[in-house]
């Protein structure tokens, strides 16, 4: 029997929390892409840390990768015992292989239904063969051997993560894959992975979270205030030890309000400053952010969206924060809103956004989301780029200084604290050009207008969209959902289609006329986002001309928006 | 190069005029701010006075120094933020009992805890005063106000002994009547190590005018500052309120975050990702 190599495999590992699936798809992952392959590992899991439930959902490949599949080839349950509740997010098919521990109770429905080839295999009582075994390494050895891994291979970065637990417990995951590895001898799976291709790009295993940190690094931040929540909270412990490296600072917050009051404060003595957070701290920073906005204090916020409103669904995706992003303040407060497209992306935007806000004067919130953010891939070393945050300070300062002047681009000089002759005081309340409170109609005014005009007039270049293609069938979309757009079209294009992406990385200010030009002769627009309300639609329909007939395929989350069904949903409108 | 260009009073005031209500005792706080800067002999551009939102809040803008007039309540996480990143600075925040006690009363804890080098001025006037006359956390139970007919019937909250017991450095109390004596104590806040609380009692005329009579009820606390937490801690529980002075000057080490001893270029942090 010959067997295509396929450009894509995929592979969910389900257990319990606890039960170690989450590194058995953290191995597979670091072993596939140690050998030159790409890799993608998403997580999804319940709020519990040990008890719920837990699912890595990986997706390796030849090329790059930076969607989930449409479903799933190969299924590990290491137990059952709560898959179900999300089995829903885990799509297998008559072609997918299940292999299920008959002590680990039964398989979801789904499986059942969906008529894809269950084999059993008794991961745990394997695992008691062995001392201090363990089922999640059965279930790696399992794996590796299907995916035509050689031991040695799926060795190394296990022995990297236990290195620290001594030579027994190593021994004990090389004992456990390697019964893995024999009882899947006899199994069969008709497909492997395509060899990758050979590359002398030097490559990164990295989360979208650890893009942030380290982009927000390269653009110049040297502070950041913490206050832990899910699903953000690597951003702030990535940039616990290395800020300090690099001579910056990191102070844990007693609660957001905290957080974002100290990013100001940091940010007005001349340190360019950084916080990241998920919904319910956005909404609690959004007071401060219009006093950043009125103050004219640059600062980046990072949230990384999850389920809403309230508390929501803690540890999954959504892009439901786009509206308090975008309109969340009170009074006209113009600001910066970014969104990255991918985990590669995250370090671009967040470096851009740090240096937009630099020199802008300005808050920026940054619209990461769960997927990325929490989503380990392969990516080849994003580039050195030269946003690197430039402040335009007040150098030489004679007679009565105006903090907030009226200049040709809006930027006003910026005395920082120490400088002799800059003393004035940052106000929130509606101030005159020399940052003198007032009331007046006239003032309020212009500073209005010049808050509103440095953002408007400034020339934000290629970046602020992907803009790909020509078809007149277009797709605009945003955020995480660019990379499923992506393949969706590459599929179309299988077929016959040509379809356009337009996917904006800039949310604010909007910038009109290079919409209107990406959308020129566009006749068709799908509109697609991860929202119930279809956020993303009302706000382009609030800010843009969008041409020709226009569909929206939006769905809130958890359940990822495939390429499988943006391909269907464009072949559908077609036909 | 930085030798101090002023040290009179008059040239930490800046030329705005303060528009507090005539007899409102933080004028006299404001005088005692320049009076303890001069005696400290700081270059006012080295000195950042924070504040939220009230009447107190307003002195910023009223000196020569640099100053933030923030959102109500969270001036003490700002002030943490700069002086963290500019430990050279003068950091000195100004709140009232709203702010900082009601709806700033989380980081007033927090930042006790903290103890990072900054020094903290309440000027308590029992009241609301800018939004006209409410209940506030040191409001007397029995005063009666529109919002509090008859009374809150709530215990007012003592913010001294919450300073001591959430880990402030030094804790005094001021009148703001003792322009002199007041400065004094700011000076030696300023001075002491890590985290010092200043609470002035800072008359609002307009709606406590029965405040008029603190300056007959305030006196000198009969001993002088201690440096044990417990004998502080039942000073603090037993005073009548009225005791002037340095109450407590404790000797915990300031929060200095960590510091590198050299820079490494930024490439090397990314070979955390490398593979």
């Amino acid at each position: 029997m010959t067997m295509a190599a396929s450009p894509s495999i995929s592979i969910a590992v389900v257990g319990s929390g606890g039960s170690g699936a989450l590194t058995t798809g953290n191995s597979l992952l670091e072993t596939a892409c140690a050998a030159g392959w790409h890799g993608l590992l998403t997580r999804t899991l319940g709020p519990q840390i040990r008890g719920g439930e837990a699912a890595a959902l990986i997706r390796l490949a030849a090329h790059p990768v930076e969607c989930l599949p449409d479903q799933f080839d190969l299924l590990i349950g290491i137990d059952w015992l709560n898959a179900h509740r999300f089995g829903a997010e885990i799509k297998v098919g008559p072609q997918s292989l299940v292999i299920s521990d008959p002590r680990g109770g039964e398989p979801p429905p789904m499986v059942a239904q969906s008529g894809a080839r269950v084999v059993e295999i008794p991961m745990k009582d394997m695992a008691k063969s062995i001392p201090d075994g363990r089922p999640n390494m059965i279930a790696l050895g399992i794996a590796s051997r299907l995916l035509g891994f050689t031991a040695e291979l799926v060795f190394a970065p296990i022995e990297k993560k236990l290195a620290d637990k001594g030579p027994a417990a190593i021994e004990a995951s090389r004992a456990a894959i390697n019964v893995g590895f024999g009882a899947a001898a006899t199994v069969e799976f008709d497909r492997h992975l395509a060899e990758p291709r050979p590359s002398t790009a030097r490559r990164w295993l990295l989360s979208g979270n650890e893009a942030v940190a380290l982009g927000a690094i390269r653009g110049g931040v040297r502070f950041a205030a913490a206050y832990p929540i899910t699903p953000a909270t690597e951003i702030l412990e990535w940039l616990a030890p290395n800020l300090v490296k690099v001579g910056g600072v990191l102070l844990q917050a007693e609660d957001e309000l905290a957080a974002i009051n100290m990013i100001i404060g940091s940010s007005f003595g001349g340190t360019p400053s950084i916080t990241a957070t998920s919904g319910p701290g956005l909404s609690l920073m959004i007071e401060a952010l219009g006093l950043a906005t009125a103050s004219e204090i640059p600062i980046v916020v990072v949230d990384v969206m999850r389920g809403g409103p309230s508390t929501g669904i803690p540890t999954k995706s959504e892009q439901t924060d786009l509206n308090i992003a975008i309109y969340g303040m009170h009074g006209d407060a113009p600001h910066l809103v970014l969104a990255p497209q991918s985990v590669s992306d995250c370090l671009f935007t967040t470096q851009w956004a740090t240096y937009l806000a630099e020199s802008l004067q300005a808050p920026a919130i940054v619209l990461s989301d769960q997927f990325m953010g929490q989503a380990r891939v392969a990516i080849e070393r994003p580039a050195d780029v030269a946003f690197i945050g430039q402040r335009c300070t007040a150098t030489e300062i004679t007679g009565d200084y105006k903090r907030y002047a009226m200049t040709a681009d809006g930027v006003s000089p910026m005395s920082i604290p120490g400088k002799r002759g800059g003393q004035y005081t940052a106000d929130g309340l509606t101030h005159s050009e020399r940052g003198l409170p007032t009331s007046g109609a006239t003032d309020h005014l212009a500073q209005l207008d010049k808050r509103r005009d440095k953002l408007d007039g400034f020339n934000f270049g290629d970046h602020w969209a992907s803009v790909e293609g020509t078809g007149e069938f277009a797709i605009l979309t945003w955020g995480s959902l660019t990379s499923a757009a992506r393949e969706a079209i590459e599929r179309a294009a299988v077929d016959g289609i040509d379809v356009r992406l337009v996917a904006p990385r800039l949310l604010l200010p909007t910038l009109p006329e290079q919409l209107t030009a990406a959308l020129k002769g566009v006749k068709r627009i799908l509109v697609i986002e991860q929202t119930h309300g279809g956020q993303f639609h009302k706000y382009l329909r609030a800010h843009y001309d969008l041409p020709g007939s226009v569909r929206a395929l939006n769905r809130p989350g958890p359940l990822p928006i495939t390429a499988g069904e943006i391909h269907r949903a464009i072949a559908d409108w077609r036909s | 190069m930085n030798a101090p260009l002023a040290c009179k009073p008059a040239d930490y005031k800046s030329e705005i005029k303060p528009i507090w209500c005539p007899g409102c005792g933080d004028y006299h706080v404001l005088m005692s701010f320049t009076r303890a800067f001069a005696q400290l002999g700081l270059p006012p551009e080295q000195i950042a006075v924070i504040s939220g939102i009230g009447c107190s809040s307003r002195i910023p803008a009223y000196t020569n120094c640099y100053g933030f007039h923030g959102v109500h309540g969270r001036s003490l996480a700002l002030a943490a933020g700069l002086k963290v990143t500019r430990p050279d600075l003068t950091v000195v925040v100004a709140s009232g009992d709203g702010d900082g006690y009601s709806i700033g009363g989380n980081h007033f804890l927090h930042a006790c805890r903290r103890n990072i080098d900054m020094t903290y001025v309440v000027m308590d006037n029992h009241i609301y005063g800018m939004t006209k006359g409410q209940p506030s956390p040191t409001t007397e139970p029995e005063f009666d106000t529109a919002l509090s007919p008859g009374g809150t019937g709530v215990r007012p909250f003592h913010p001294l002994v919450v300073a001591l017991a959430s880990g402030a450095n030094f804790i005094a109390r001021c009148f703001s009547g003792e322009v002199n004596e007041t400065a004094d104590v700011l000076a030696e806040a300023i001075r002491h190590p890590g985290f010092s609380f200043v609470e002035i009692l800072s008359p609002c005329v307009t709606f406590r005018p029965d405040e008029k009579n603190w300056k007959d009820q305030v006196h000198p606390a009969s001993v002088g500052a201690t440096a044990d937490q417990g004998k502080a801690a039942r000073r603090l529980m037993t005073d009548d309120g009225f005791n002037i002075g340095i109450l407590y000057r404790g000797g915990r080490t300031p929060y200095r975050p960590a510091v590198a001893a050299t820079n490494i270029d930024l490439s090397e942090l990314e070979k955390d990702f490398e593979l």
